[in-house]
């Protein structure tokens, strides 16, 4: 059963918070990793290994840098996931 | 011309307490940081020992959540000892190109190397933390200093085992001395509370085997000792030349006026029972301070608690100060705080130098019968140290046949 885009960005706040200690509230769509929340390359792979795990999905190293913000992260999950 | 060097600043995670203020406190109140170990894998794996010193303030309580999952254990403890000091010491102004770090640990991340094996053999390469390899290197707890106080004359780690973080002092001592520096952060800690180093060190039979009663286990100079007792922490000290320290009006708290590393080459464990090379650092660190061996006052002894270990020590210490012995107050600190490793000529250190600055000797505990083989005037309570101008010694010796002192001389 495929999760919304909604319960995969719910997911993937958890993660990030987890790792980073951002308050969940704060990790929005449009957030940028980099700019936005400060995420640096180090907790970029462990959220993304993570994210694997959680979410049951396949990310290519190649593919992470194009995950430039949170929408990115999300909608290239949601579809992973069909 | 060399420069004198003075401490301007303490700091220490011990299991005696989370800072060094609490430390000392508990240290010349006779207690043990010594316990009973209820994580899960001491069952698990029927370690043969049962207890050790954790560090009575838990790191991540007092870091950040970035701090905690980005750092060894043995850098934590580094940093937490390192951010005491360094506001101890007034948080010195100080050029960066004149500012560094000699930070030691003995054995380094293996907590980070032992769990990442795990990870990959459980779970593939993929899932293999990317900070893994910084996190278990030995310099890492050095790095994160440097990193933290902008030090940028360099950042170095000793290692030597059981006598790194004394040689760590060694280095910054002179460092300063012969003008490179003006400040350095100096020091060692240890997390090595793990498993695998438990059961080797049980293995070689080095570990006291006390189960029933931890507390009571590390034991330096008693007829009863059976071993050492292993703990986690680490200390820092602000070392720093009279001149800048002056120069800012800044409080010191002693002076060191000599160090030296020697090495027995004669075992990879056993210490050599002649003690002569582990004399000769006790004889140059004394010499170079431009004081005779009655000027020395009080010992911090290595003082394991192994059976052999104190039984070298003391051979080594007669063979310098012969008849005068008797005279010098020496206090085994491990037997309240176990063994730091790489952290315990550190926090040794600051106790040594809190010793002068306070005029007081920290005691020793669990000496219930004392070695009829080993005549010491061993501190049994907190006692007063007399005069001005007194020299008290540091002693560390590592496996590998390491030796290093550290000579310090009262200002107050």
């Amino acid at each position: 059963m495929a999760l919304s885009a909604a319960e995969v960005l719910t997911g993937l706040s958890e993660i990030v918070t987890d790792e980073t200690g951002i308050a969940t509230e704060a990790i929005q769509l449009d957030k940028s990793f980099t700019d936005d929340l400060d995420i640096d390359s180090i907790s970029m792979m462990t959220i993304v290994v993570n994210a694997e795990d959680k979410f049951n999905v396949k990310i290519p190293d190649e593919e992470v840098k194009n995950l430039l913000t949170v929408g990115d992260a999300v909608n290239y999950i949601t579809k992973a996931q069909g | 011309m060399f420069k004198k060097v003075v401490v301007t600043g303490i700091g220490a995670t011990t299991p005696l307490g989370g800072d060094s203020k609490t430390t000392w406190q508990n240290l010349l109140a006779g207690n043990s940081g010594i316990s009973t170990l209820t994580q899960d894998w001491v069952s698990k794996y029927e370690l043969p020992v049962t207890f050790a010193g954790q560090a009575k303030t838990p790191a991540r309580e007092v870091l950040t959540l970035q701090e905690g999952k980005r750092l060894d254990p043995s850098s934590q403890f580094a940093l937490i000892a390192a951010r005491e000091a360094w506001a101890d010491a007034g948080s010195p102004d100080v050029a960066p190109e004149r500012l560094a770090v000699d930070y030691a640990t003995g054995i380094g991340g293996v907590w980070t190397l032992l769990d990442a094996y795990d990870v990959l053999k459980e779970r593939g390469p993929r899932r293999v933390l990317p900070m893994t390899v910084p996190m278990l290197m030995p310099n890492g707890p050095a790095a994160a200093i440097g990193m933290e106080i902008s030090a940028r004359a360099g950042v170095r780690t000793a290692v030597s085992a059981c006598a790194s973080g004394t040689e760590a002092i060694a280095n910054a001592f002179n460092r300063i001395r012969n003008g490179e520096v003006d400040v350095v952060v100096a020091g060692g800690s240890e997390a090595a509370i793990h498993p695998l180093p438990i059961a080797s060190f049980a293995a070689m039979q080095a570990l006291s085997k006390r189960n029933d009663a931890p507390e009571r286990a590390s034991r330096p100079y008693d007829v009863d000792r059976d071993g050492f007792v292993m703990s986690e922490g680490g200390g820092a000290l602000v070392l720093e030349s009279e001149e800048h320290a002056l120069a800012r009006g800044a409080k010191i708290y002693a002076e060191v006026v000599g160090s030296s590393v020697t090495s027995d080459a004669y075992h990879i464990t056993a210490p050599d029972p002649e003690g002569s090379a582990a004399a000769r650092a006790m004889l140059s660190a004394i010499e170079q301070s431009g004081s005779t061996i009655e000027d020395v006052v009080h010992i911090n002894a290595h003082a394991t608690s192994t059976p052999v270990g104190d039984i070298a020590e003391y051979t080594a210490l007669k063979r310098v100060f012969g008849d005068y012995l008797p005279k010098i107050a020496v206090s085994a600190t491990k037997s309240s705080t176990g063994h730091l490793l790489g952290g315990a000529g550190a926090i040794e250190a600051i106790f040594t130098i809190l010793a002068l600055h306070e005029r007081t000797a920290p005691p020793t505990i669990n000496l219930d019968n004392l070695d009829p083989a080993i005549e010491l005037d061993v501190v049994t309570s907190p006692r007063k140290l007399a005069g001005s101008n007194i020299l008290a010694i540091s002693n560390s010796f590592g496996f590998g046949g390491h030796n290093a002192v550290v000579a310090f001389r009262s200002t107050n």
